[in-house]
């Protein structure tokens, strides 16, 4: 089904979008930003070194949403209207490869930036294990949630820059559509329209939060991998990635 | 090796390229002049598969651009207008990115990366990062990124744009050099890169054709016209005897007075300027007018570009 020039194609995409990303402050500047946030979230507001039951699920994890929404975009902003701003769009998409090679492998690219980030927190990991004893299940799945949350931010910035040409309105955007999916899912958030709506209307409130990021990544911090809340991260950066295909064609168009 | 038939490109209720259609083969230049605005880059764009035709065909080596685009891209080099770069990248590894795409490997993309950058004389900057290069080193590194395949194909919108006249007379050869054993197409706004390079010139305007042909076609559209300067004699009978004269069309004086004209006899349409001249020879012979210039001139480009692309304006 993936042929080898497939591949090769993504590859040679993905090498150049990932050292674009470290030749440039902008890589660095996000990690760092991502790392100080995380730990300083987790010692100051989560009271990480106050609960004693030495978990990472509260104090590190809750805080994951709210740092992508500001921060995915910031890493998926360039993806596509940098490409549209600088013209090279016409150079990539007049070489001899698939708009999807180039869709994928700039995807990845940022993907694989996000994956860094998240590893360089370990510390926290080890800090845990040297003060107590604590179950690894939540950590684990913590992690695939937080990961999975990060991708489909940036799935969702992919698709918003293919819109742009701007970097700062994908940026806003971007940030604006991340927030959504992240708040209406967010427990306050719920319980205050449920209060406000006549009752006869929780189905659909309840629906709608179910469509939320922040739905998913829940259930997952708490120890448990259920393969839906995979699926469902997995299907929106798939959807993201079709309607970026769909707005580059329309440029062409 | 290219077959272009009806290209038509809207943008929403706007037409750009109104039913272009032609064809080009191995071996040939072609030029495509036109004002700003005339359509040009967008027939460009959509021949290299980056904008989609509204309506029209187009087929590369006999491989249809719309139905089978990435093979079709494989025979085609091409430099978009204003010549965009990665600005985060060295010449070398920008080269490097761009061959790998083509599906060049190992020593065979060091070769091919090499030998761009020596034909587009890029040496003294090959380590250095595209964002700190000169307005014409970009240009050149964008020019070597489309013959790095050697393809079989190349289009090159406003190649010598930004250039030094050295670099721009380089150019022009390296364009006319390949062009023995490829398919060029070129678009300028410098009239006499058609005639230095092109085998054959497409003249388009708001989205047509509107002449095609070798340069000397063209300019043999203008007409010629011969120069005559003469002393001794009134200009107005100079003009008066000049306007008799077979083939003449009409005659414009630049410099007049009682004892001396000079100006332009214009060729009717069809009439060469050397036939011209001779018959005006043989008029100041018999007229005895002290002779000081006499010289047939051929047509201009830019005239016929000019009559071509104001007429309907
Ligand atoms: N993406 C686009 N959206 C809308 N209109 C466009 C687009 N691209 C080109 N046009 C319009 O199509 C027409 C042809 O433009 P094109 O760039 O092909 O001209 P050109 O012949 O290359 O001119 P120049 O000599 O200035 O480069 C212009 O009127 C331009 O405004
Ligand atoms: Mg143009």
């Amino acid at each position: 089904m993936i042929s080898k020039s497939d591949y090769e194609n993504i590859k040679t995409v993905f090498k150049r979008e990932f050292f674009a990303y470290f030749n440039s402050p902008v890589a660095y500047v996000i990690v760092v930003i991502f790392l100080l946030a995380t730990m300083s979230f987790a010692f100051f507001f989560g009271g990480f070194l106050r609960t004693n039951n030495a978990s990472l699920t509260q104090p590190f994890f809750f805080w994951h949403p709210w740092i992508y929404v500001v921060l995915a975009p910031a890493v998926g902003m360039r993806l596509w209207s940098e490409e549209q701003r600088l013209g090279t769009l016409e150079l990539l998409l007049t070489m001899p490869i698939s708009p999807w090679h180039a869709i994928v492998g700039k995807y990845f690219a940022a993907a694989l930036v996000w994956a860094i980030a998240l590893f360089l927190t370990c510390p926290i990991v080890f800090t845990v294990f040297y003060l107590g004893n604590p179950d690894s299940g939540p950590i684990i799945s913590g992690y695939l949630a937080s990961y999975l949350y990060a991708i489909a931010a940036l799935a969702v910035t992919s698709a918003v820059s293919a819109f742009t040409r701007s970097q700062v309105v994908c940026f806003i955007v971007s940030v604006a559509v991340c927030l959504m999916m992240t708040l209406i899912g967010f427990p306050p958030v719920i319980e205050a329209i449920l209060k406000s709506l006549p009752s006869g209307m929780d189905f659909v409130v309840k629906g709608v939060a179910y469509t939320s990021f922040m739905d998913h990544f829940y259930e997952m911090t708490k120890g448990v991998i259920y393969p839906r809340d995979v699926i469902y991260f997995l299907s929106v950066v798939a959807v993201s990635l079709l309607i970026t295909n769909e707005a580059i064609r329309a440029k062409r168009a | 090796m290219i077959q272009v038939e009806n290209l038509r490109k809207e943008f929403g209720s706007k037409v750009a390229v109104n039913g272009v259609s032609f064809s080009v083969e191995k071996g040939q230049v072609l030029g495509f002049l036109g004002p700003n605005g005339a359509g040009k880059s967008t027939t460009m764009r959509m021949v290299t598969g980056y904008f989609r035709p509204t309506s029209g065909k187009i087929t590369v080596g006999g491989v249809d651009m719309l139905e089978n685009p990435e093979v079709a891209k494989r025979s085609i080099g091409y430099l978009p207008e204003n010549a965009p770069l990665y600005s985060d990248m060295t010449v070398s590894s920008f080269l490097d990115f761009c061959a790998e795409l083509r599906g060049l490997r190992g020593v065979e993309k060091s070769k091919a990366v090499d030998r761009a950058i020596e034909m587009c004389f890029l040496q003294g900057v090959r380590y250095q990062s595209v964002d700190t290069l000169s307005k014409g080193y970009k240009h050149r590194t964008c020019l070597a990124q489309s013959i790095i395949h050697d393809p079989e194909v190349l289009i090159l919108d406003e190649p010598t744009d930004g250039l030094d006249p050295n670099q721009k007379h380089e150019v022009r050869g390296m364009i006319k050099r390949m062009g023995e054993n490829k398919v060029i197409i070129f678009s300028t706004h410098i009239l006499e890169e058609v005639e230095a390079a092109c085998s054959r010139a497409i003249i388009i305007d708001r989205g047509k054709v509107v002449a095609d042909g070798t340069p000397d076609e063209l300019k043999q559209r203008a007409g010629g016209a011969v120069r005559v300067s003469v002393h001794g004699v009134a200009s107005g009978e100079v003009k008066e005897a000049l306007s008799a004269v077979s083939g003449v069309e009409r005659v414009e004086v630049t410099a007049g007075g009682d004892q001396s004209f000079a100006g332009r006899a214009f060729a009717a349409k069809g009439r060469r300027p050397a036939d011209i001249s001779r018959e005006i020879a043989k008029l100041i012979t018999a007229k005895q007018w002290m002779l000081e210039d006499l010289h047939p001139e051929e047509g201009k480009l830019d005239e016929v570009f000019r009559a071509i692309t104001r007429t309907e304006g």
